[in-house]
C-alpha cells in the first residue's frame, strides 16, 4: 500500500542518532550506520509512505516518524524445512528404540 | 524551558530518572566504597517468599510441573560409562502465562508498579522478559512499552526477536523496535522521561525475588516425588537473575547441598553492539556473551546494584555450543513429547552431558523451558543462519566457531562437558570492582564483600587483591 488513511495501523521510521552521533564505546562497523527506530500507532492523518506522519500508539502516545507500512505483517515464520534436524530426529529415534518404530 | 535531550545531558540524568523510575533510593545500601548491603537490599525492597506466591498465584504464574525425562536419561545412560547416568527432571516453565520463567520476575515487578501507582511499565529487553511484562501489565491492567534491539542496518531482525516483538504485541504492548546499539538505554531514559512509568528492570530486587519460587517450588515438587533433594540444578546462565533467584528459592526451601549450575551457549568472539555480528547469533540470550560480562560486572546493569548475582551462588559453569542446544531441543522433542525453544535448552544440554559423569543413584534438575513456535524453533533459527552466511554441518562441536559455522552433533556422544574456570571468572569479579571504584586500598568490609560475592574464601581473595597490589585497611 502506498499511502495511509487516518486510522490505519501502521509503522513509522525515524533516525535517533546519525554516524556521527553514535556512542564512543560502539564498535567501528555500528558507528558507520545510523541509530534507527520503528514504532506502530493509528494514522492520526492520511499520509503518503515517505512522508512524515504522525501516530498514536497503543499506550497513547503521539510520535512523528516517516510513514513505512500500513497493516504491517509479521515476516517470521517457521524457515525452510532444514533436512539436517530430521537426520537428527531419525538418528536419535534409532539409538533409544532401535530399528522402524512400527515393527 | 524544555529539557535537553542530547545523549550527554540525558546519560547524565541517569540517576534522577531511575530513582523515580524505580521508586527505590539505592543509596542507602552503600557503604561508600565498594561493598554495599546486598542482604539488606533484598529484604527492603524486595517482596517475602509468602508475598511472591500469592502475587504470582494472582495473576497465573508458577507451579509449573516437574516431569522426569526418562527417554533421555536412558540414552545419557547408553553413552555413559556402566553405573553412570542421573537421572534429569526438568521444571516445565513453559506452562507460564507467557511462556516462560520471565513470567515470575514480571510478576512481582508488574505487582509492584501497579501498587505503588505507575500508570505503566517499560522494559528495554529483546528477549522473552518483554513478553512476560506485556503478559503481566495486560492482567494488572497497565500500559507497557518494550525497547527491543532488533534489527541490523538492512533491517534485518533475527526470527527470534520478531516472534518475540509480536507476542508482545498480542498482549497489548507497544514495541518499540531499535538497530544495533547499545545507546539504546539513551532512549529508554527518554521514555521513562516522557511517560513517568516504572523502570520494569531485569535486575530489581522485585524482579529477582520473583525467581525465587522457581527454585522453592523445584526443592518441595522434588521432595514430593523423590523425598530428598535433587545433587544438581541446572540453570541456563545469561543476565545472572536466573541464578540468583534460583539458587535463593532453593535456599529458602532449605535444600543448601544442592549444586548450582550455570551454563551458556559459547558466542565467544562475536561482538555483542557489532552492526555485521549482530544477526551471526543463532542465540539471542543464555549465552557467554552476556554470561560472563554480568557475572564479572553485575552493576553493568540499567539499576544503580544488579539484584542478580550469579557468582554469589554458582558452584560450576558449563558451556555448550549452539549446534549442541539445537540437537538436544530435537531430542527433547522426539523422545519426550516436548517441543520447546532452543535458547531455554541450554541448561538441558549442559545437563544431558553432566548426567553422563554422575551416579545412576543421583539426579538432575534441568531448571527451565521455554515457549517455541514461529521464529522460536530450531528450523527457523537454522535457516536464518544460513541465510547470513553460517555453515550448518555435522561434526564436532568443538570445531564450533561462533559467527562461522554451527556444528550438530554427528553423534549425542560428542554432546561434551565443558568447564568454564570459575576462578578465573571470581577473579575477573574482583579485578573490575578494583578497577571501577580505583582504589588501591579496601576495607575489611570490601574485603568480606569481595568473599561474599565471589562465593570463595579469604585466601582466593587475599590472593588476587595482592596479585593487584591492593592493601586491606
Amino acid at each position: 500500500m502506498k499511502s495511509a488513511k487516518k486510522g490505519d495501523w501502521v509503522q513509522i521510521h525515524q533516525i535517533l542518532l546519525k554516524p556521527g552521533e553514535r556512542a564512543p564505546q560502539v564498535p567501528e562497523d555500528t558507528k558507520k550506520v545510523p541509530l534507527e527506530l520503528w514504532i506502530k500507532g493509528i494514522a492520526l492523518h492520511d499520509a503518503e509512505v515517505g512522508s512524515i506522519v504522525e501516530i498514536k500508539t497503543s499506550t497513547g502516545r503521539k510520535v512523528k516518524g516517516t510513514l513505512r507500512t500500513v497493516n504491517p505483517r509479521y515476516n517470521h515464520d517457521f524457515g525452510d524445512f532444514v533436512p539436517e534436524l530430521l537426520k537428527v530426529d531419525m538418528q536419535l529415534k534409532e539409538i533409544l528404540f532401535g530399528g522402524d518404530i512400527d515393527e | 524551558m524544555s529539557k535537553d535531550m542530547s545523549y550527554a545531558a540525558v546519560m547524565g540524568r541517569k540517576n534522577e530518572i531511575m530513582k523515580k523510575a524505580i521508586g527505590i533510593d539505592f543509596s542507602v545500601f552503600e557503604s561508600g566504597s565498594i561493598s554495599f548491603d546486598y542482604e539488606k537490599m533484598m529484604r527492603e525492597t524486595g517482596y517475602s517468599l509468602d508475598e511472591i506466591q500469592k502475587i504470582q498465584v494472582e495473576t497465573c504464574v508458577g507451579n509449573t510441573p516437574l516431569v522426569e525425562l526418562k527417554n533421555l536419561t536412558k540414552l545419557a545412560r547408553k553413552l555413559a560409562p556402566k553405573g553412570k547416568g542421573a537421572r534429569i527432571f526438568m521444571k516445565d516453565e513453559a506452562a507460564n502465562p507467557s511462556g516462560s520463567f520471565k513470567a515470575r520476575r514480571a510478576a512481582t515487578s508488574v505487582y509492584h508498579a501497579k501498587k505503588n501507582g505507575y500508570k505503566g511499565v517499560l522494559t528495554a529487553t529483546s528477549g522473552n522478559y518483554g513478553a512476560a511484562v506485556a503478559s503481566q501489565a495486560s492482567k494488572r491492567g497497565l500500559q507497557c512499552i518494550v525497547l527491543q534491539e532488533c534489527y541490523d542496518s538492512r533491517m534485518i531482525g533475527q526470527p527470534e526477536i520478531l516472534e518475540k516483538q509480536r507476542a508482545c504485541e498480542a498482549y497489548g504492548a507497544e514495541v518499540i523496535q531499535l538497530s544495533v546499539g547499545p545507546e539504546l538505554f539513551y532512549y529508554f531514559l527518554t521514555l521513562l522521561e516522557e511517560t513517568g512509568y516504572f523502570n520494569a528492570s531485569l535486575y530489581t530486587p522485585f524482579g529477582i525475588a520473583g525467581i525465587e519460587t522457581l527454585g522453592y517450588e523445584i526443592a518441595m515438587q522434588f521432595r514430593e516425588m523423590m523425598g530428598k533433594d535433587p545433587d544438581k540444578v541446572v540453570i541456563t546462565h545469561a543476565g545472572g537473575g536466573n541464578v540468583t533467584g534460583t539458587a535463593r528459592g532453593l535456599l529458602k526451601a532449605g535444600a543448601k547441598d544442592v549444586e548450582i549450575v550455570g551454563a551458556s551457549v559459547d558466542l565467544s568472539g562475536l561482538h555483542m553492539a557489532s552492526d555485521k555480528d549482530f544477526n551471526r547469533k543463532s542465540f539471542t540470550t543464555g549465552h557467554t556473551g552476556f554470561g560472563i560480562p554480568f557475572a564479572t560486572l553485575p552493576d553493568r546493569s540499567d539499576v544503580p546494584r544488579n539484584a542478580a548475582r550469579a557468582l554469589r551462588y554458582l558452584d560450576r559453569y558449563l558451556i555448550v555450543k549452539q549446534g549442541e542446544v539445537f540437537y538436544m531441543t530435537e531430542a527433547l522433542s522426539v523422545l519426550e513429547g516436548l517441543e520447546r525453544g532452543p535458547a531455554g535448552n541450554t541448561a538441558l544440554t549442559a545437563a544431558f552431558a553432566l548426567a553422563q559423569e554422575m551416579d545412576e543413584d543421583q539426579t538432575i534438575v534441568v531448571q527451565e523451558t521455554e515457549y517455541t513456535g514461529a521464529g522460536k524453533h530450531p528450523m527457523p533459527q537454522l535457516t536464518f543462519a544460513r541465510e547470513n552466511g553460517i555453515e550448518i554441518l555435522f561434526g564436532n562441536p568443538d570445531d564450533d566457531v561462533p559467527g562461522k559455522n554451527i556444528i550438530l552433533p554427528a553423534n549425542p556422544s560428542d554432546i561434551k562437558l565443558r568447564d568454564f574456570d570459575l576462578e578465573k571468572v571470581r577473579a575477573s569479579y574482583i579485578k573490575n570492582c578494583i578497577t571501577n571504584n580505583k582504589v588501591n586500598e579496601i576495607t575489611k568490609d570490601d574485603f568480606d564483600f569481595l568473599i561474599k560475592e565471589t562465593k570463595s574464601d579469604s585466601k582466593f581473595v587475599g590472593d588476587v587483591l595482592a596479585e593487584l597490589n591492593v592493601k586491606i585497611k
